[in-house]
């Protein structure tokens, strides 16, 4: 991991880093990683991936509105509202 | 009455020995004059908590209590509460009062149960001490120099400190577990599944689960009864009948099958802690259990293949803080850009993004294969380590934790050694089994040790039996810290 | 140099659900903003999703019509970018186990001839909200506004091979797409709505030339004309990069369907690292045979299966099938208007005749038509019984299209628009013009008699004008004969 690593990461997670703290950031992510390259020893030939604990399969709702608007609710968390919209930084396409 | 557990204050309350309103004030007083030495809680819900005692006092009167009627219990701050504000430990979520409550809380409330307030708790859950909180660190009740261990930091040292008489908590990794151990009381952790997830916020959907830390094994039964059930709003929530946990409490351990895995009692472990654990092992054999040599060959690998599957699931799961429906928004954003990584860059502490960006190193183009995909192939092999151990055995008994809690700020400039901390609980949730944490006795310098017990999926009666049946022939959980006492 | 362009399509049909794929919010358009977007939609912290039924079963609906494997075990993946009309930072979606496998159309050109065109699969998704960026004035200037009504829309992406040569074949095949949607009635087809979106993967290459060019990808048309432009556009664009000397970059362009004009798209620039992983919150979705069966058992009739039956049993021309065949609505319209005109030609005739060339006039659709169905017919069958002509009947059709009576009985009897068939009445009419025009009746009386047939016209017209249009033309035609024979034998 070096800075560059860093910087690339950083951007696809948007998380802004200062850039004294670049090394620190890289150093224990790198002694992370060789944590995590100890899986490379495990024998895993044939072994199937298991994305849940259980071996259940997915259930599926009826088609029938539950949710009402609770707009008000719903927006009284957020930073920037006008006219029931969420504000943000003009979006470029 | 703050030392009486659940199902003490359950028959003071309807044998009218005190009210709720009484056993509320007298826990928010102690909360009040107490929890400045512990920080074990985030909010506290003065008012609101005495309004339901008095409401649960009028059910009590009237002989309608449901059952949990009037115990005032507190949440880990990552269930989502309505109209309170749950932070997750976060300055992201600092200013966040959600309009809904998680299941569990819903639960709780329809159990009767008054709620003190929120507990305090490691950022987003990531983390076994309960240093990462935005809060400040939690300090241990037996030693306050020491952690409570994490992410239910604040739920452990609540019990301990006799703030509350029951908490919930969720584990991800050890997360109940741990912080139980740490603190001399007991941690439940149900089967993946068993509780619904609902209004709980996020860390790694496919391990967290939601459970309760309480000070005996008939209080998370209790607790457990309330929590459990399946919920149409989590599609991973299982539709299975949970029975009355407290029923089973008493049965006999004398046809108990006991494994005890070599790989748990290897290097890295206090030689402390190791006696504590195989003497409460050998107490089990007392009570009639069989005890059997066990091996979960693949319990090295549970940690780097838990710090790739937490981290890429968190990766995503965090994303939602963008700062524009709720959540810290950074000042003057530039652009949206700025928008995004400003507020992202303070509203999460070091951990968080520490695993948000490992987590989306692991998922990332010409990894995923290398990290994720073999991660996930471990971790199927860890689930058969425990499917052969579970033909052979009913439980598996072992330490939660390699040592005792240790001094805050320890380990805080080395992650990996805080992640080896989870060890003996990483391996359970990775394969989505219940376990249990249970104090069995106390180090030289007085610090607690806990026993794990681990149950094959769905087997939280016979759980809950084994560590009843072990608590009413020991004194362990009615040990108290020298100040609380 | 000849150039051959190769475009490939992926089309997001907007599924016709109540409610979200994730959620119990609804779907329908048109509402103020965010106030369909639940704590679910808006990506709340706790929240979680569970899957509609009814999205799977439209999307294997949709892959029993192109002849398709229907994946009975099929996966939900997280799709990580950051957007702001994208709530939870990934797109669920479909990737490796998708609900449709591989199937294929077969299109028409206007040449008649036809071709395959391959569909690689077709997966389930959520639609993404919009960012508003017009309109926002006072202190929101310069800010751009979210509403998240439309996240978490149930959409299938169709996505082809790069099968298509021209503009014509893609339009053809999207048509195609359109037609089987909106017969299946999985998509109200409703493309000024956002419906159905197409996105044109398009590269150009010397002709014989094996190996694809660099391909860009134009993005959200959503209008077969704009699709048609866009590719013309992008086509003409990336020979005269090539012929320039110049290299085609692989980019994702917008085209600005008022202006003609497309350009890169900015946030699309750096090269996107999606992280595809399984979703720990959804489970894989699994169905067995029997309930892909019994879909199947079920599907309603799809366009080409209707056309032909439009032939067989209205014996109509396999053009006028194909126009009333095609398009759900128009279809379900003329049969709605046989069914109470019991006339299948003259239904067919009107519903692409006038009633069409309204609705393009108004730019309406079909479904919004103020001419009901019924009432068309009730037109029909009166021109059936000759109680209006043909010509009268245009009246009665615009009086019901400016809403002036509920039925054409009802028009025809409050205008007095009924056909006069009275031969005492059309006798005495006729005997009038007679009197009025001796000399024409002269001139007709020596004119040669294979002259005559031709030279009655002047006198029908007479008469017509003379009953305003009311007059039975058969029978005057008849009468008239019979008299001015009269007249030259007498």
């Amino acid at each position: 991991m070096d800075a560059e690593d860093i910087h690339k990461l950083a951007q696809l997670a948007r998380i802004n880093i200062d850039n004294e703290m670049i090394d620190e950031v890289a150093a224990s992510i790198t002694t992370i990683l060789a944590l995590v390259d100890q899986l490379q020893a495990a024998d895993t030939e044939g072994v199937a991936p298991m994305s849940h604990p259980m071996d259940a399969v997915q259930r599926l709702r009826a088609d029938t509105i539950t949710e009402p608007n609770q707009r008000e609710a719903l927006q009284a968390n957020a930073p920037a509202t006008a006219e029931g919209l969420f504000l943000v930084p003009k979006v470029i396409d | 009455m703050h030392s009486l557990t659940i199902a003490q204050l359950m028959r003071g309350l309807r044998q009218k020995q005190f009210s709720s309103l009484e056993l509320t004030q007298h826990y928010l007083n102690r909360i009040n004059t107490l929890d400045r030495h512990y920080n074990s809680y985030i909010s506290v819900c003065e008012q609101q908590a005495l309004e339901q005692a008095q409401a649960a006092d009028r059910q009590l009167a009237g002989g309608t209590g449901p059952s949990l009627c009037g115990i005032p219990i507190a949440h880990k701050d990552l269930f989502c509460t309505e109209g309170v504000r749950t932070s997750c430990g976060s300055k992201m979520l600092d200013n966040f009062v959600p309009p809904y409550s998680a299941t569990i809380v819903e639960h709780c409330q329809a159990a009767g149960a008054v709620m003190l307030g929120k507990t305090n708790m490691d950022e987003f859950a990531m983390g076994s001490s309960n240093e990462n909180s935005y809060y400040g660190a939690v300090n241990n009740p037996w030693q306050r120099d020491c952690v409570p261990g994490g992410s239910s930091g604040g739920s452990a040292a609540a019990m301990a400190a006799q703030l509350a008489a029951g908490t919930t908590a969720s584990d991800t990794g050890g997360s109940i577990r741990q912080p139980a151990s740490f603190c001399g009381v007991t941690g439940l952790k149900p089967t993946y599944g068993r509780v619904s997830r609902w209004g709980m916020v996020a860390y790694a959907s496919s391990l967290d689960q939601a459970g309760a830390i309480t000070k005996t094994a008939e209080d998370a039964a209790l607790m457990l009864n309330v929590l459990a059930g399946f919920d149409s709003k989590d599609s991973t929530s299982i539709d299975k009948d949970t029975p009355d946990y407290t029923q089973t409490l008493d049965d006999s351990i004398a046809d108990l099958r006991i494994g005890v895995p070599a790989e748990y009692f290897g290097d890295g472990l206090d030689a402390e802690v190791a006696s504590l654990v195989e003497a409460a092992i050998k107490q089990f054999e007392a009570l009639g259990a069989t005890i059997k040599a066990v091996s979960l060959p693949h319990t090295q690998l549970a940690v780097p293949a838990y710090y790739v599957i937490a981290p890429a699931e968190c990766s995503a799961n965090l994303s939602r803080f963008d700062g524009v429906r709720y959540g810290h928004r950074c000042k003057d954003p530039e652009n949206l850009q700025d928008l995004y990584q400003r507020s992202r860059a303070e509203g999460f502490g070091e951990e968080v993004k520490r695993r948000i960006m490992v987590g989306a190193y692991a998922l990332s183009a010409g990894y995923y294969d290398a990290y994720y995909r073999k991660a996930q192939q471990v971790r199927r092999l860890i689930k058969q380590d425990y499917d052969a151990v579970f033909a052979e055995v009913d439980l598996i008994a072992g330490p939660t934790a390699p040592t005792p809690a240790f001094g805050i700020g320890a380990k805080t400039q080395d992650p990996v050694s805080m992640y080896l901390e989870d060890i003996y609980t990483l391996p359970t949730n990775l394969a989505g089994l219940p376990g249990i944490s249970i104090p069995c006795g106390l180090t030289q310098t007085g610090k607690p040790v806990g026993l794990q017990l681990t149950a094959h999926y769905f087997a939280e009666a016979r759980l809950l039996n084994a560590a009843h049946r072990f608590q009413q022939e020991t004194d362990f959980h009615q040990l108290t810290a020298p100040e609380i006492a | 140099m000849e150039w051959e362009t190769v475009i490939g399509l992926e089309v997001h049909v907007q599924l016709a659900t109540q409610t979200k794929i994730f959620s119990g919010a609804s779907t329908a358009f048109g509402a103020q903003a965010n106030t369909q977007a639940c704590a679910i939609d808006l990506a709340m912290p706790g929240t979680l999703p569970v899957a509609n039924a009814q999205a799977f079963r439209y999307a294997i609906m949709f892959g029993l019509a192109i002849n398709a494997d229907i994946n009975q075990h099929s996966v939900f993946e997280r799709k990580n970018y950051f957007y702001p009309d994208l709530p939870k930072g990934y797109q669920t979606t479909q990737l490796d186990q998708p609900i449709v496998g591989a199937g294929y159309v077969d299109i028409e050109r206007e040449d008649g001839s036809r071709k395959r065109i391959r569909i690689h699969h077709a997966h389930l998704e959520e639609d993404a909200g919009k960012s508003l960026h017009e309109g926002l004035g006072g202190e929101c200037q310069g800010m751009s506004g979210i509403d998240l009504n439309r996240a978490g829309t149930p959409l299938i992406e169709i996505v082809s091979e790069p099968d298509m040569r021209t503009a014509e074949e893609a339009v053809a095949y999207a048509k195609k797409l359109h037609s089987i949607v909106t017969s299946l009635g999985i998509c109200d087809g409703e493309m000024s709505q956002g419906s159905m979106r197409f996105d044109v993967n398009i590269s150009v290459r010397a002709k014989g030339e094996d190996k694809l060019g660099t391909r860009t990808e134009t993005k959200n048309l959503n209008s077969f004309k704009f699709m048609e432009d866009a590719i013309a556009l992008e086509v003409q664009r990336q020979i005269d990069v090539i012929e320039d000397g110049g290299q085609v970059v692989q980019q994702t362009r917008l085209y600005d369907g008022d202006r003609k004009t497309a350009r890169a798209m900015r946030s699309k620039e750096d090269a996107n690292d999606y992280r595809y992983f399984p979703c720990p919150d959804l489970l894989p979705v699994v169905f067995d045979k029997a309930y892909i069966e019994e879909i199947r058992q079920q599907l309603p009739e799809l366009p080409a299966a209707r056309r032909q039956r439009f032939i067989e049993q209205y014996a109509l021309s396999e053009y006028d099938a194909k126009v009333l065949g095609d398009d759900a609505a128009t279809a379900q319209f003329f049969e709605a208007c046989v069914k109470h005109g019991e006339d299948a030609k003259l239904a067919a005739n009107w519903v692409m005749g006038e009633l069409s060339a309204r609705l393009n006039a108004s730019d309406i659709r079909i479904t919004q038509s103020p001419v009901s169905a019924e009432q068309l017919a009730g037109v029909i069958s009166r021109i059936k019984d000759k109680t209006i002509s043909s010509k009268i009947a245009k009246q009665v059709f615009e009086g019901l299209w400016q809403g002036e009576g509920p039925s054409a009985d009802a028009i025809i009897e409050a205008k007095g628009l009924k056909q006069v068939s009275d031969s005492g009445a059309l006798a005495a009419m006729i005997d009038t013009v007679i009197a009025d025009n001796a000399t024409q009746v002269d001139n007709y009386r020596k004119a040669d008699a294979d002259k005559r047939p031709k030279m009655l016209g002047y006198f029908v017209g007479q008469i017509m004008k003379a009953s305003k249009g009311q007059a039975n033309p058969q029978m005057v035609n008849q009468l008239l004969t019979e008299k001015l024979n009269t007249i030259i034998e007498g």
